[in-house]
């Protein structure tokens, strides 16, 4: 049984649209996480919690 | 910049920083021209059309299974040296292997379907590839559900390594057994069996994966080594918290 092209364009589109909708999945939880975790970031060192690299960079002399 | 320096976080962020958008860049350029190429590269004369799947399919898998290669080889640098970076590089290669794999696997059902008459059939190649992708869950499991981080890690490079030896499984699978799923076409002994206006886009393509790999996984080791900074200064402030109360 042969396969006219629309039936193989459904195929060929499906396979597209799935690979792009995964990365673009992967892609917008890496950025999102990246702006979560440096949001996290600067919430901590307003309220003064610093790193202990940075503690020990600050009370060098 | 030596590379021994780039066992530093702080460094290697600064590395990340400044190399992420010439890769970005790179990436997008490579993945216009690999398009372009493959909209315009022709039908096989078996499959049709649907040889346009390839171009997917064929990138997503070795991606997936060198996702898995360089976390055994961070496996190996977190139980073996504790290289600080291995654990984080590691644990964020993980997910992108296991989205490479899932769209192998997808694209290969979706190509099977006009091609074999089947979405799937439990033949070597494929259940090994559908093994690779329980592995990856296995591993985001450990990573991310275990109470002590440390033993999490510990746990999970082990599974890595233990998981590494699917690796020839998958890739001699078609040589070793009677499989539905075609035999090594582009990186055999005696060359590819490939046409050239065929294997030049694919090449591209797989190229243009690669990079959006290297890419996606230098941005998600920068999220785990904020996220290890974020729960060091946690750890910190209800230390120091319990020690002004007491």
């Amino acid at each position: 049984m042969t396969m006219t092209f629309a039936q193989e364009a459904g195929f060929i589109v499906a396979s597209y649209a799935i690979t792009v909708f995964v990365i673009a999945a992967l892609i917008a939880w890496i950025v999102l996480d990246y702006s979560a975790q440096r949001r996290i970031l600067g919430d901590l060192e307003e309220r003064g919690v610093t790193r202990r690299s940075k503690r020990t960079a600050k009370e060098a002399p | 910049m030596a590379i021994i320096d780039l066992a530093n976080p702080t460094r290697f962020i600064a590395l990340v920083n400044r190399v992420l958008p010439w890769l970005i860049a790179v990436t997008v350029l490579l993945f216009a021209i690999g398009l372009a190429r493959t909209m315009q590269a022709p039908d096989d004369y078996q499959q049709g059309a649907t040889v346009k799947i390839m171009y997917l399919h064929v990138p997503a898998a070795w991606l997936g299974m060198m996702a898995w290669g360089i976390m055994s080889v961070a496996a190996l640098g977190t139980l073996v040296w504790r290289h600080p970076l291995a654990d984080v590089a590691g644990k964020a290669a993980a997910p992108i292997g296991a989205a490479f794999t899932f769209i192998c696997l997808v694209t290969g059902s979706l190509w099977g379907r006009p091609t074999w008459g089947t979405y799937w059939v439990w033949d070597a190649r494929l259940t090994s590839m559908l093994v690779l992708l329980l592995l990856y869950l296995g591993v985001m499991a450990l990573y991310w559900t275990a109470d002590d981080p440390n033993r999490g890690s510990r746990a999970a490079a082990i599974l890595s390594l233990v998981g590494a030896v699917n690796l020839p499984i998958i890739k001699f699978s078609v040589d070793w057994w009677n499989t539905l799923h075609q035999g090594s076409s582009v990186f055999r002994m005696g060359g590819s069996t490939i046409s050239p206006s065929i294997l030049i886009p694919l090449l591209i393509m797989a190229i243009a994966f690669t990079l959006l790999f290297v890419t996606l996984h230098l941005a998600a080791m920068r999220n785990e080594i904020l996220r290890r900074r974020v729960r060091t200064m946690r750890l910190m402030q209800a230390q120091e918290l319990a020690e002004a109360h007491s």
